[in-house]
């Protein structure tokens, strides 16, 4: 054929308003469309749905009473939320977290992680029409949330830490428990593996779909699972090791084609890691206090501080700025990874079709409590 | 009271309610055998709080739909709203006329002569049956656009060119056995296999394979289900479907699960036949009454159809007309004439 | 550029002077034998336990965070070689260079933000924007609003950060031709304090709506919210009322 045929009809784009209430936008996305027949010609999210002025209300709240806001943010995994926050503010303070409580931390964030993927992949997995998944997913991540629940009262908002260190030990025979969990998850994790990894129609759902270069992906600032899944091995944890995760061993997994498929497997590779570094943290788990000797009122000094840690999502940085003698941050600024991946979208997902659009949605893993803050 | 008008009335019509009232009810049983099945292979119970082990869960949800507020949308076109789940309902339910569920029988002796349980054996029962189930696709594609919904719309959009695009390898599945019976007439097929000591799916695996796909994608059920994919469009065609409306088109997609299975049943696994019908020695499988062997056929039918849900993911819309179009209607057309050529060769 | 072996991983710890100092006996410890944490102390913990024991003996060494919270200080960063680089290669570029808890903070005068960027992307290999952000001083003289601009560079894993000072009148460049990941950070820095980025592709509201009356991250918005006048649905509910009440939907009627 030479060159493209003409239509024979008048040919109208078709816009279509996909969210804020659609059960595959993960929250309260919305994405603008414009379609011509199912393919998407420009994709335009909107967000904001779920604002709450965060960062307006940690101006005047006292560094602690900081933390329980941080865990609406992720509200998927907790953990990671609240250990970015105090970790920039112990570097802002200078305080020095005890050894037990940087494991303890590292235990929950992994945990965190977990159950943040699994949920990831049960929401992903039901988007593209596998129901079943889903309640293989649950049935673990509730076990995690037990943990957590067992721990520190709550099971999705934890508030589990503290500038200095944790509020609370371990209870007893939680390490026992949580050891018998990470032992039983690889078998799970297989479980799922052989009802999506080689089957076919997940592979022609996946292959190919929102490919994403590494430069691209770099340009667009995405972090996390999938910058890797891009092939760019960078993560928080190994390039500026927080807690103790410079004593523990573990891979970071990294795909070759940036496509949804490459993520699906950086992510399940995740939490097989997860599970690594858990078992690492339990045999090693120092005695001694969980919290170190910092002052009733903390009071920082001028200067500016940042501080990241590797969440599920990605890149989760708070940033400080502080006045001298203050006891709340003069303005602290939350980098969002959900954010900054989700601007990725548009470029993701123009000319696939409409079912693309819910795959790519699915692989960026947002979450809109982090997205509009 | 006058021969004819018994003959051709008054038993015509009991076995019409009763046909009826027995479909009905199976169907609200499918939907509580899904949800149990589903159930059970996903590590959960399933519905088992109405009644004992949840046996009355089915009886509740018809009537939460009947007692349900019956929502129009305001820009919705309302007539048409309101006569496609009419349009869909009424041929999933008027094929079961012609489906021979079991042969002649004097219901244990109650009767002198023997009669047919089913409605009728007319001579073109497996046209009339494609027929008519054809007409169903109409009620999704008014459903769809008479919303005035976009997601409505898209549906509606996928399933007509699916339904359509389907129904022509499905067609030519059914042609082939139609050679190797020679007749359109469903009860002769089921003699045809009898006569024949062979159940159709042997020389016809590939035909059945054919149809069980297309059977799939006719009744939008996973991996095919694009027109009601939740997580893409919503709920599709029946987005702003509420109450009875909505559970007509529901109970629309069971019964038409329910006549694939039957076709199946009926066109390749020798319908109410017990398994190898000509070895005398099996005769004691003779205890179990015919009907419950056409019975069991479409269970195990049905239970594929729920397997399969439990187990992929959805195809995308291209890949689905990609399958339907490059695959399967070559291999039907392939089918038709290598069966065609073995019918001439061994019969002719 | 002595500092050069310590800056690649700046982000290592709080309290990055004494941080050197006490790594060992906390990596030490737990990885071995947790119960041995006290007896592996590093030769500058023995030390300053001596001092300690000769006022009180058998008195164990303070580990760090027993001790009082070291808060990190401030230090000229003019010796940074990023620093000096960006001096040399775009002229007038740095005002100031401070590094704080590590981090490295180069104040950069508002015209030149734009040369400053695309100099450190495509000359020092700054290739990710990790962060956008800003801040409002209303009190301040020099100009209200502090821009902040956190950049990363993965070959060496060196992070640094610009500051540009905006007045309330005043525009900034854009960035997002820089870094694509710069317009959604800009167009959250406009909605949430009204800073114009020129030049920027769409600058509109991104998590209050259009039409939002105020921009709630400034320091004289109030926490508890102003009447953001309903400009949502304007044909609905006509501007700066709020949704209708009961009683004036009856008067309407």
């Amino acid at each position: 054929m030479a060159g493209p045929l003409e239509p024979l009809f008048d040919v109208e784009e078709m816009e279509l308003s996909f969210g804020p209430q659609h059960p595959a936008t993960h929250g309260v996305l919305r994405v603008q469309l414009r379609l011509d027949g199912e393919k998407i010609m420009d994709a335009k999210p909107i967000i904001g749905y779920l604002h709450r002025g965060t960062e307006k209300l940690f101006e005047r709240e006292s560094f602690n009473q900081c933390i329980p806001h941080t865990d609406r943010l992720d509200y998927i995994a907790a953990p990671t939320n609240n250990e970015g926050f105090v970790l920039a503010a112990e570097k802002l303070l200078g305080i020095t977290v005890p050894p037990r409580a940087s494991y303890i931390r590292m235990i929950l964030a992994e945990l965190g992680r977990i159950s943040s993927h699994v949920l990831w992949l049960a929401t992903h997995a039901i988007d593209l029409g596998a129901i079943t998944p889903f309640f293989y997913t649950f049935r673990e991540r509730e076990r995690i949330l037990d943990l957590f629940e067992e721990y520190c009262g709550a099971r999705l908002t934890l508030n589990a830490m503290r500038v200095g260190g944790l509020p609370y030990d371990l209870p007893d025979g939680w390490v026992e428990r949580c050891s018998e969990l990470i032992d039983s998850l690889p078998k799970y994790f297989d479980e799922y593996e052989t009802l999506l990894t080689e089957n076919r129609i997940w592979k022609k759902r996946t292959i190919g779909i929102g490919v994403i270069s590494a430069e691209e992906a770099i340009d667009y600032g995405l972090t996390g699972p999938p910058l890797r899944g891009s092939g760019v091995r960078w993560d928080i944890r190994k390039v500026f090791p927080y807690d103790r995760y410079d004593e523990v061993e573990f891979e970071i997994p990294i795909g070759e084609n940036g496509d949804t498929y490459d993520r699906y497997l950086v992510r399940m590779e995740e939490m097989r890691q997860s599970v690594r570094i858990i078992r690492q943290c339990l045999d090693r788990l120092p005695d001694g206090p969980v919290m170190a000797k910092v002052p009733k009122v903390l009071r920082a000094q001028e200067g500016i501080v940042y501080a990241s840690v590797e969440a599920p999502k990605g890149e989760l940085g708070y940033m400080f700025v502080t006045t001298a003698k203050s006891t709340q941050p003069y303005r602290c600024h939350i980098r969002p990874p959900s954010f900054i991946n989700l601007q990725a979208l548009p470029a993701m997902v123009e000319g696939h079709l409409v079912a693309d659009l819910v795959a790519v949605i699915g692989t960026l893993d947002i979450v809109l409590g982090e997205i509009d803050r | 009271m006058d021969q004819p008008l018994i003959q051709f009335i008054v038993i015509p019509l009991v076995k019409i309610v009763v046909i009826l009232a027995v479909l009905l009810l199976i169907v609200a049983y499918l939907t509580f055998a899904e949800r149990k099945i589903l159930a059970y292979m996903q590590v959960r119970l399933g519905p088992n709080r109405v009644g004992p082990k949840g046996w009355l869960q089915p009886i509740a949800d018809a009537f939460k739909l009947l007692v349900k507020e019956d929502l129009v949308p305001a820009k919705a076109e309302k007539f048409v709203f309101m006569l496609a789940p009419g349009l869909i309902i009424i041929p999933a339910l008027l094929v079961w006329s012609v489906i021979p569920f079991a042969p002649d029988t004097t219901l244990f002796g109650l009767l002198k002569q023997p009669i047919p349980p089913y409605l009728t054996d007319i001579n073109i029962g497996l046209l009339f049956l494609l027929g008519v189930s054809g007409v169903g696709v109409y009620g999704v594609i008014l459903g769809g656009w008479s919303s005035n919904n976009k997601f409505s719309l898209m549906g509606g959009l996928r399933s007509a060119a699916q339904m359509v695009s389907y129904e022509v390898p499905m067609g030519f599945a059914v042609v082939s056995v139609i050679l190797m019976a020679g007749s359109l007439s469903l009860v002769r097929i089921v003699q045809a296999q009898q006569e024949a000591h062979l159940w159709f799916f042997v020389p016809g695996i590939l035909a059945l394979a054919i149809y069980f796909c297309c059977g799939v994608a006719e009744t939008n059920r996973n991996p095919f289900d694009l027109p009601e994919a939740e997580s893409e469009l919503v709920a599709g065609f029946h987005t702003e479907y509420s109450g009875m409306k909505f559970a007509l088109f529901f109970l629309a997609e069971y019964a038409n699960m329910l006549v694939i299975g039957s076709v199946v049943a009926l066109l390749f696994f020798g319908g109410w036949l017990r398994p190898f019908p000509s070895w005398g020695w099996l005769g004691f499988l003779d205890i179990i009454p015919p009907f419950f062997w056409f019975a069991g056929k479409v269970a195990v039918v049905i239970f594929i159809y729920m397997w399969f849900r439990g187990t992929f993911p959805r195809y995308r819309f291209d890949q689905l007309m990609h399958i339907g179009w490059k695959w399967l209607l070559p291999l039907s057309l392939a089918n038709v004439v290598i069966v065609a050529l073995g019918v001439l060769l061994l019969k002719g | 550029m002595t500092d050069e072996k310590k800056t690649p991983q700046p982000e290592e710890k709080p309290n990055a002077t004494p941080a050197g100092d006490d790594r060992p006996a906390e990596a030490g410890a737990p990885a071995a034998t947790p119960s041995a944490a006290p007896k592996a102390t590093p030769p500058d913990e023995a030390a300053k336990a001596k001092a300690a024991a000769k006022a009180k003996e058998a008195a164990p060494p303070k580990q760090p965070w027993e001790e009082k919270p070291v808060p990190p200080v401030h230090e000229d960063a003019a010796d940074d070689p990023d620093v000096a680089a960006l001096r040399e290669g775009v002229e007038g570029s740095v005002e100031g260079a401070d590094r704080f808890a590590g981090q490295v903070t180069v104040a950069v005068p508002r015209g030149k933000i734009v040369e400053t960027c695309r100099f450190l992307k495509e000359q020092r290999g700054f290739a990710f924007l990790v962060d956008l952000t800003a801040a409002d001083w209303p009190e301040r003289e020099e100009g209200r609003f502090d821009l902040y601009y956190w950049l990363h560079r993965f070959e060496d894993n060196r992070r640094l950060r610009l500051k540009a000072v905006v007045a309330e009148d005043q525009t900034i460049g854009t960035v997002s031709a820089v870094w694509k990941t710069a317009n959604w950070m800009e167009r959250e820095v406009y909605d949430m304090f009204g800073i114009v980025f020129e030049g920027h592709p769409n600058l509109e509201r991104i998590l209050t709506w259009e039409g939002f009356n105020g921009h709630p991250l400034r320091k004289d918005f109030p926490i508890e919210g102003i009447d953001t006048g309903a400009a949502i649905y304007p044909d609905v509910f006509p501007p700066g009322g709020g949704p209708e009440t009961a009683e004036e939907e009856k008067e309407g009627a």
